[in-house]
């Protein structure tokens, strides 16, 4: 499916849409179009939430019990579907994000300080 | 993935759409809030949402199976397919349908009467005792009862032993029950806990009822408590009439028990209803034996015992025929092995009409494969995996047969109700029914000849070179030789199935009208019988028994219409009843432990010229040779030629052991010799002396037939005698009514039943292996079409084109005529314990068969090839 595009640095590391999701839904239920919304305004728009795999990605974690949906009115008087965190959803939330720290610090430990020191070299004459 | 959300994805999928519109109508009223015009609006959010219809088909593969799905898209294919040839389809079905409901009924009751363990708690230690009999000559004897004591008492095998006779018994009726008669068997106190049953209401017998002096004491069936006393259980305690005797109530036997068959009505004690002397001799043997073996005993170790002390016992009464020996068998083989035979023989003669039928849908399926040979070739070369083109013919096949075995099961339960009502006589048929493992037998055989039948089709179709078929432009004449091939075995194996069927159908047949002809000895036309049996009280001594007997021939003999009446004890083809051991004093003695036997029956002097059985010698019984010291006896000419063989038998006499003569011995002076009567309809002719029903001296005089001889509609005179019977003694039941045409009836049924169902079977094969025949023969002949336009074209004769045809169709039947000859040579050893009178390689049943089958495989290949030598050679070739 991806084959072909470009990779950009915008798009979703892979597997990490369903933990964001999981996190935007700690604040309460919500429905798909604000999930999106939220992920992307809490990273300042760094993260752009491709929209066409926000779907099966509720559909994934509802499968497997981490999100109840259900039909409600939304903000504006719209019907809409609304989803929001199970116990078992929360579990799976705590344990994923520890994994990505440890994952996060562990790159970031091999990563070293490797890119900031090069480019910062020209600023920094006297170290 | 769930399989409910995978069977409601529709519905579900209709939410998902409503979810992603609902999305777009929020993205749009955001970019209205921004200030974009509504169309605007919509197309950005659609932008920003990428196609909807995508998103929900990614979410709806998400939900789905894809073995599931694709096994029913190939079911919905199959369905259309089949629905597009319904005459063919509908054929198909039914064919399996027949197979399957045939093979299902008869497991059912196969699976009832000789599988099934009996419905007693640990019926596999249940076994049933006998005694092995005299020079060998008989395996499998009834015992005698003071042998069943001596092993009751000295072996140790078995943790309880029980015996048990026939007995039958006049029932008065109460009010205006009218008296009958009924089938019970005197059981000895340890029978129902043996068997382990309880009675469903009172008791069972106790030791203290089964003695000569307690007082009498009655089990009654579940059918007879029902029937004649209303299931009213303030029965027990009271009392009943049998023979005229009080027999107190003491229970009710549980409603599923059928033992030892349907027609036992009654139960009452052994000890209390067998003569003492009979109860201690062991040289009578008229009881069975059954026995549970102990759990720690081996069952070799144990019957070896009984043997043993059997052997000692013969040792000890050298001069009356005991037993020399014992032998034991499992209850459940003892009850169903007269059945076991015939069951396996039909069952083999079902699963045969199964194959074929398996088989013509096999080829009828072929010669459709081979039409869409060119379809599948396409779709291979577009990707079709050879496993998802077979898996589409097994799908079709599977359509038919699973159709076929719900039809099937239909039907198997219409038969199974009918052989239930058909066959009263096997064991266990009550607890015959439909259930968990009969139903996993018929999916078992639906599957089976569905991949069976879809397998042998689908293989030659793939098996087919893409490139080979794609080339093969309907040009290239003449279907290719590996498919043909396949075809014609299909067809050799069905003529052969068939040929075997047919064959084990003609010598069952045979066997079976040899049977109904065979010759009782005595014209059986027009002769009605029936039974009574005078009871000790009221009758106690010879005198009355005369009085009566004579009375009643009296007053038969002036009923208008009736020709002739006379009393015997047992009628010919009426069963065996007893023997009895005689001496010859004229004659050396024999050598110590040897004994001789025959029949023994009781007339009255006119029964020869009743049933017309001729004298041979001598003279009839004298109407004044009546009194006890008349000692008197005709035999029949197998008795005089073999025990007086070159000798006139007239004047010798036959000497009987006699407890109450002075020198315990009786002689009967021989007066006459007349032809031979059966004993029983396909049973050898047997030694056979008759005694004066008149005089009191060996034989049954108080339980006898009545036969009378009408000159037309014998029938009709039925009902007058029984009413006669009844102002002369109101008490008196009389039983089997029956003309001498319907006990010949009777004792073929099984055999008739036997022939009539493989002859069915053996039919319905025939007709399926003719339409094969005939159906593949003209598949073939449309392939061909155009070779044979072209033949016809180049100058082939008629002829020529009428004999290419035949011998396509006529080379795989003579294969199988012939491999099915071989098949019935080798299998029809094995029918030969059904035949009577039929050798099992019946050279008439074997030549009719070869006939039968030349004929009709000729038919069916004649009329394809009659129309390929019609064909027009121009059409033909146009046709292309």
């Amino acid at each position: 499916m991806a084959q072909g595009r470009k990779p950009d640095n915008r798009e979703m590391v892979q597997g990490t849409l369903d933990m964001l999701i999981l996190r935007t839904l700690v604040g309460g239920r919500a429905h798909g179009h604000t999930i999106a919304q939220l992920i992307e305004q809490s990273s300042d728009d760094v993260l752009q939430v491709e929209q066409g795999s926000l779907y099966p990605a509720l559909h994934r974690l509802e499968d497997r019990g981490w999100v109840a949906s259900s039909w409600g009115t939304s903000e504006n008087n719209r019907t809409a579907r609304f989803y929001e965190l199970t116990k078992a959803g929360r579990g799976q939330l705590t344990r994923e994000a520890d994994r990505w720290r440890a994952m996060a610090d562990a790159i970031g430990r091999v990563l070293g300080d490797f890119g900031t020191r090069g480019r910062r070299k020209p600023k920094e004459s006297e170290g | 993935m769930s399989l409910r959300r995978f069977v409601q994805r529709a519905r579900w999928d209709e939410e998902r759409l409503r979810e992603l519109d609902a999305h777009i109508d929020h993205l749009t009223d955001l970019n209205v809030a921004r200030g974009m015009n509504r169309d605007e609006a919509r197309r950005q959010a659609y932008l920003r949402l990428g196609n909807p219809t995508r998103i929900r088909e990614d979410l709806y593969q998400m939900n789905t199976l894809t073995l599931l799905d694709s096994l029913w898209r190939d079911l919905r294919y199959a369905v259309r397919t089949l629905a597009r040839t319904p005459v063919f389809t509908a054929i198909a079905i039914l064919v399996m349908a027949l197979g399957i409901g045939a093979n299902s009924s008869l497991f059912t009751v196969v699976r009832s009467v000789l599988l099934k363990p009996l419905p007693f708690p640990e019926s596999e230690r249940l076994v049933s005792l006998y005694g092995r009999s005299i020079k060998g000559e008989t395996i499998y004897n009834v015992v005698a009862s003071g042998d069943f004591r001596s092993w009751q008492k000295q072996t140790h095998g078995f943790e309880s032993m029980a015996i048990w006779s026939n007995q039958r018994f006049n029932l008065s009726g109460k009010g205006n029950q009218m008296p009958e008669v009924v089938n019970a068997i005197a059981s000895s106190w340890e029978l129902l806990p043996t068997l382990g049953v309880q009675p469903a209401l009172g008791r069972g017998f106790t030791p203290e009822d089964d003695r000569v002096q307690a007082a009498p004491a009655a089990l009654l069936t579940w059918s007879l408590y029902e029937r004649r006393f209303g299931g009213d259980p303030s029965i027990l305690g009271r009392t009943i009439l049998l023979d005229a005797k009080s027999y107190t109530v003491v229970g009710v036997l549980p409603k599923w028990l059928a033992y030892p068959d349907v027609r036992t009505q009654l139960w009452v004690p052994y000890y209390h209803v067998v003569s003492p002397e009979n109860a201690e001799s062991h040289g009578n043997h008229t009881s069975s034996v059954v026995a549970r073996l102990r759990r720690d005993i081996a069952p070799q170790a144990a019957i070896q015992e009984v043997n043993a002390l059997q052997e000692r016992i013969h040792q000890q009464f050298l001069t009356i025929p005991v037993s020399n020996g014992a032998d034991m068998r499992p209850l459940l083989e003892d009850l169903s092995v007269d059945f076991k035979k015939p069951l396996y023989v039909l069952l083999a003669a079902v699963g045969c009409v199964l194959l074929i039928a398996c088989l013509n849908v096999a080829s009828l399926l072929v010669a459709r494969t081979a039409s869409r040979r060119r379809e599948v070739a396409i779709r291979a070369a577009l990707g079709g995996t050879r496993w998802r083109l077979l898996r589409e013919h097994v799908v079709e096949s599977l359509v038919i047969c699973g159709a076929g075995g719900a039809l099937g099961l239909v039907l198997g339960s219409w038969a199974t109700a009918w052989l239930q009502s058909e066959r009263k006589d096997l064991p266990q048929i009550n607890a015959i029914k439909v259930d968990v493992p009969v139903i996993l037998f018929v999916l078992a055989i639906t599957a089976f000849t569905g991949v069976i039948a879809g397998l042998l089709p689908a293989l030659s179709a793939t098996s087919d070179k893409i490139m080979d078929a794609l080339k093969d432009t309907s040009r290239s004449m003449g279907a290719s030789r590996s498919r043909t091939a396949l075809r014609k075995s299909l067809l050799a194996i069905e003529v052969a199935l068939t040929v075997m069927l047919l064959v084990g159908a003609g010598l069952l047949l045979k066997g079976y009208l040899h049977l109904r002809g065979a010759d009782l000895g005595c014209e059986t036309d027009n002769l009605l019988t029936m039974r009574y049996a005078l009871p000790k009280s009221g009758y106690a001594d010879q005198d009355r028994l005369t009085a009566f007997h004579e009375s009643l021939l009296g007053q038969v003999r002036q009923i208008p219409g009736v020709e002739a009446a006379s009393l015997v004890s047992v009628v010919p083809g009426g069963g065996y009843w007893g023997d009895n051991m005689f001496e010859i004093p004229e004659h050396p003695p024999l050598a110590q432990g040897d004994h001789v036997f025959a029949l023994f029956r009781s007339i009255d002097p006119s029964y020869f010229q009743t049933m017309r059985i001729p004298l041979k010698k001598g003279r009839f019984f004298r109407n004044d040779e009546r009194s006890t010291h008349t000692r008197v006896v005709i035999i029949n000419e197998v008795m005089a030629n073999q025990h007086f063989p070159g000798e006139d038998p007239l004047g010798k006499h036959l000497r009987f052991l006699e407890d109450s003569e002075p020198n315990g011995q009786k002689d009967y002076e021989i007066v006459g010799v007349v032809g031979n009567t059966r004993h029983r309809l396909g049973a050898d002719l047997k030694a056979m002396m008759f005694f004066p029903v008149y005089a009191d001296a060996q034989g049954d005089n108080r339980s006898v037939a009545l036969v009378v001889r009408a000159r037309h509609n014998v029938e009709s005179l039925a009902l007058p005698i029984q009413k006669l019977m009844t102002r002369i003694d109101p008490n008196l039941p009389v039983s089997d009514v029956l003309t001498m045409r319907q006990i010949i009836g009777q004792s073929t049924t099984g055999a008739s039943f036997n022939a009539i169902l493989v002859l069915a079977f053996a039919v319905l094969s025939l007709l399926l292996a003719s339409v094969g025949l005939y159906g593949v023969l003209s598949y073939l002949v449309a392939q061909r079409s155009g070779e044979i336009g072209i033949r016809v074209a180049l100058g082939a004769g008629r002829q020529q084109v009428l004999g290419l045809v035949l011998r396509d169709g006529l080379q795989p039947a003579a294969l199988g005529l012939a491999a099915g000859l071989a098949g019935s040579l080798a299998g029809a050893r094995l029918l030969q314990s059904m035949l009577y009178g039929v050798s099992p390689f019946d050279s008439a049943v074997f030549s009719g068969v070869v006939l039968l089958l030349a004929v009709v495989s000729f038919l069916a290949s004649a009329a394809p090839a009659w129309r390929a030598s019609r064909l027009d050679p121009l059409k033909a070739l146009r046709m292309e």
